[in-house]
């Protein structure tokens, strides 16, 4: 932040979203001097979107996706949303509060940043929100046959809730390739998806060779 | 060392008037040790780790094998980074559950003879890890031979450690099997008892004040 702009200045996107999604903004208020934008969880998607791909926004790259659970058992688990818009250099932190009594369900924003795959998929893992929409919404971290929960969840005890010896036995009967191949992926298998320059160095011959 | 009094004698100098015999004349050409000291020394100075990195302990353990420090001169000379060529896995580092059948795996392929070191805290014993994710020390899913503690060690420390393992490959006998028996994973799926495993969490830890039940 540079000196001399003043520390409670909220972003102007606040302002941007308000005029074009009226009451999708629930609140926003700046801390540590960056703007925090709180989104009603339906319209959140095309909020997002729409940070996106709105020229004067163009909030294209997706720093991170977390989610934060207090102790508070009343108070709503928050997403959190991390946009940069590298061409602008601005931040804008957006937050989803979830009701924990009810399924903890929202729309993915995979369709809108490639990169929420993972990230999405972390949060899925962790916290056991789930995305509707994400093509492969599986465990990341944990591994897949995980039974215990969702361990970053305030109600999760920090050890776990199965015994040692249980969690030992598991993981010990758990087979490491089951889920992973051993097999060397080769980049010529992804000819289509790739870039047209990639193409051609590969019609070259330098990273492979097309079957 | 079979060289007597006795021997040193010449036959023909015994026999009267003949000169003492040289040294090199009688020298016997031979000479008698145990074949356990014999096996023990190869064994000992030649010690292929197997290196199973996974935390800050392999940053330590890097150097360890480095110039300065210089493993070679324990005879570790290379890393073997297939287990069919290892002889000692050093575990460097914290292991969680999910790593766990994979270290089980790759020890139940070293063959025989085989030596398994803990590098630092967290191997050993779980460390500040006292969660959901770790392994509680890894003898609770395979034999350890020596116990480095440090988090992570200095180089010093993992070459005492290594030094430790030669003294007590020095004292093994080829003729005691059980040394060498496969300690596999019991039929229950675990390799301690339970209750062995159960208690390693408590009362120690980090996070004494959480109950499980939560």
């Amino acid at each position: 932040m540079t000196p001399g702009v003043a520390m409670a200045e909220l972003s102007p996107s606040v302002s941007a979203l308000r005029a074009e999604f009226g009451d999708a903004v629930e609140r926003a208020l700046v801390s540590c001097g960056d703007t925090i934008v709180y989104l009603r969880r339906d319209r959140a998607h095309d909020a997002l979107a729409w940070l996106k791909d709105a020229p004067a926004q163009a909030f294209n790259y997706l720093t991170d996706i977390t989610a934060v659970d207090y102790r508070d058992p009343e108070r709503p688990l928050e997403l959190v949303y991390q946009l940069r818009s590298l061409d602008r250099k601005v931040d804008l932190r957006l937050k989803i509060a979830l009701d924990k009594r009810a399924p903890l369900e929202v729309l993915s924003v995979y369709d809108v940043w490639r990169g929420a795959d993972w990230l999405e998929r972390e949060v899925y893992d962790m916290f056991g929100v789930v995305f509707t929409g994400h093509p492969d919404l599986r465990r990341i971290l944990m591994w897949e046959t995980y039974a215990e929960g969702y361990p970053l969840r305030k109600d999760f005890p920090l050890r776990g809730h199965f015994s040692r010896a249980e969690q030992t036995r598991q993981a010990l009967a758990a087979n490491p390739e089951a889920h992973y191949s051993l097999e060397e992926l080769s980049i010529a298998e992804t000819y289509h998806e790739l870039p047209q320059d990639m193409r051609e160095r590969l019609r070259r011959g330098e990273r492979g060779h097309l079957r | 060392m079979g060289v007597t009094e006795r021997t040193l004698q010449h036959p023909a100098a015994q026999d009267g008037g003949g000169e003492l015999a040289t040294i090199s004349s009688v020298s016997p050409n031979w000479l008698t040790t145990r074949l356990d000291f014999l096996v023990n020394w190869a064994r000992k100075n030649s010690l292929w780790p197997m290196p199973f990195g996974t935390a800050c302990c392999a940053i330590e353990f890097m150097a360890t094998a480095a110039s300065r420090f210089d493993l070679a001169r324990f005879g570790m000379e290379r890393m073997s980074f297939s287990p069919r060529q290892a002889d000692v896995l050093i575990c460097a580092g914290r292991l969680p559950f999910k790593l766990a059948p994979v270290i089980r795996r790759i020890w139940d392929q070293m063959p025989q003879p085989k030596w398994c070191i803990s590098m630092g805290a967290c191997a050993s014993s779980g460390g500040i890890f006292d969660n959901y994710a770790m392994v509680q020390g890894i003898d609770t899913i395979m034999p350890v031979d020596v116990y480095v503690p440090g988090c992570p060690p200095r180089p010093e420390g993992l070459i005492y450690g290594i030094q430790l393992l030669q003294k007590k490959i020095e004292g093994e006998s080829i003729a005691d099997h059980r040394l060498r028996d496969e300690k596999l994973v019991s039929p229950s799926g675990l390799f301690l008892p339970a209750e062995q495993v159960d208690e390693l969490s408590e009362p120690f830890g980090n996070s004494v004040h959480q109950t499980r039940s939560a």
